[in-house]
């Protein structure tokens, strides 16, 4: 067996996170690009601001506020204890939090782009032929969008997978609940598992790879996409 | 064509700044935190013009950074068995010395530690338990080790959560994130830490020693600093800190 039970276990758990994770952005993140695409209002600038932050801040960060936050005694943590969910940090729900945030811009910065390429005229058109702008919305704006929503899916499964130092610090390590890939990556080499260590370093490197060949070969203008950002 | 020689000026100046300074570097144990901060402060001290830095992280990652040519010239594990292993490989260039012995606590920053026993960690109140990883961490190992010789490895196995090193354990306990943890005794003498709740003795009989060894390594094999800080440690002014933050000097009886 190349992959032991526990490195097996770590890789299904990074896609389960992965996924729950490009879900919730999709579902949140589309409608917080549209808004930044088509509002003039003047907290455009620190809403978008607020959401490139994880690109820049480091991720001890992120993951040391979301651990006071979601602590017992945080704001967070009194909110959901009140809930009767418990405290979040150590607990997958935790990790979904933390990765929402961290990856974010990975998915609302590929449609805002792709949401301001289409322009105003489509949208007008549709106005003018008597389409609610919900009604735009859906039919003219989510199907000009479709190649940015699978840039910006793409991007936020792979950023996700790719965590490492926010669920180090928030994740506790527990098999099956926040052991991700990366981290058990780093335990085989602190533990001097080189062997372990490889293996799965070459599944991590293997599968990034294949994920940005195949999102460059679908969409050469990915390359250009990115640069913008 | 200038503003490409000013850079290169600014740039050259950033790169030789700390060339030539006598200089050490020591790799140590996150348990030593507060106590080689002590001896480091004490040693600058009583040694003026020299200058150490302490770098805190896992004997584990030490170990390995070490054989990949890490800038320490000192390394000080938590496990003895590392810097044994470094020897072995060539890596050092002085005998391995034990330094301490380590002793493992049950701390709380909610509940008082002070009247607990191991038992009380079975309570389905105490729903998190912080240790270190017992995978590569030396204290995390003697934490299993307990657990396992008090037969309660298995009631608490699901309630565990895993600290990267000891210090990383202690703030989860500190965040009130893990109710109780098992950390390390010189953490737990800490004023930052105790101020905040006792802690319970576990007994040493209930897991193998926690000796902990340092060893000069090839690096820091030509820098008469690294002998001075060395033999440093075996004076009494080091020695007293150790003592003062519950580590077990070598050739001495456990006495708190």
């Amino acid at each position: 067996m190349l992959l032991s039970d526990s490195d097996i276990q770590s890789i299904w758990l990074t896609i389960r996170l992965a996924l729950v994770v490009t879900v919730i952005l999709l579902i949140a993140g589309t409608p917080i690009a549209w808004w930044l695409t088509r509002s003039k209002s003047r907290l455009k600038g620190p809403i978008g601001a607020v959401v490139a932050l994880p690109l820049v801040l480091p991720p001890s960060v992120l993951g040391f506020y979301l651990l006071l936050a979601m602590g017992p005694n945080g704001p967070v943590g009194h909110l959901t204890k009140a809930l009767g969910i418990g405290a979040l940090p150590f607990t997958f729900w935790g990790l979904v939090v933390a990765s929402v945030f961290y990856s974010m811009p990975f998915m609302v910065q590929p449609l805002q782009n792709a949401f301001e390429s289409i322009g105003d005229r489509p949208m007008e058109v549709a106005a003018t032929l008597g389409a609610s702008p919900l009604d735009a919305f859906f039919t003219v704006a989510l199907p000009l969008a479709r190649p940015g929503f699978l840039t910006a899916s793409v991007m936020t499964f792979a950023h996700t997978v790719g965590e490492f130092g926010v669920v180090l610090m928030i994740g506790g390590n527990i098999p099956g609940v926040s052991r991700v890939a990366s981290v058990q990556i780093y335990d085989h080499v602190e533990a001097l598992e080189y062997g372990q260590a490889h293996r799965m370093a070459a599944v991590m490197l293997i599968f990034s790879f294949l994920v940005l060949l195949a999102l460059y070969a679908w969409r050469p203008s990915t390359l250009k996409m990115a640069k913008r950002d | 064509m200038k503003l490409v020689k000013h850079l290169f000026v600014i740039c050259s100046l950033l790169l030789v700044t700390s060339a030539h300074a006598e200089k050490i570097t020591v790799a140590a144990a996150a348990d030593l935190k507060f106590a080689m901060d002590e001896i480091a402060t004490g040693f600058k001290q009583s040694h003026p013009g020299h200058d150490l830095e302490v770098v805190y992280g896992s004997s584990g990652k030490f170990h390995t950074q070490i054989q990949q040519g890490a800038p320490y010239d000192l390394y000080f594990s938590a496990d003895i068995g590392y810097p044994r292993e470094l020897a072995k490989k060539g890596f050092a260039a002085s005998e391995v010395k034990p330094y301490a012995i380590g002793r493992i606590v049950l701390w709380s920053n909610s509940m008082d530690a002070a009247k607990m026993t191991l038992a009380v960690l079975a309570d389905p109140k105490i729903a998190r338990i912080a240790i270190a990883n017992p995978k590569h961490a030396p204290y995390g190992k003697r934490a299993e080790e307990a657990l396992r010789s008090a037969g309660l490895w298995d009631k608490v196995q699901s309630k565990l959560v895993f600290g990267e090193n000891i210090s990383q354990t202690a703030q989860f306990v500190l965040s009130g994130n893990a109710q109780v943890g098992i950390i390390a005794l010189s953490l737990a003498l800490n004023p930052e830490l105790s101020k905040h709740g006792g802690y319970y003795l576990i007994p040493d009989k209930l897991h193998e020693p926690l000796e902990q060894g340092y060893v000069i390594t090839k690096r820091g094999a030509g820098k008469p600093l690294a002998k001075i800080f060395s033999d440093y440690m075996g004076s009494k002014q080091a020695r007293r800190v150790m003592t003062k933050y519950g580590f077990v000097l070598p050739g001495e009886k456990a006495g708190i």
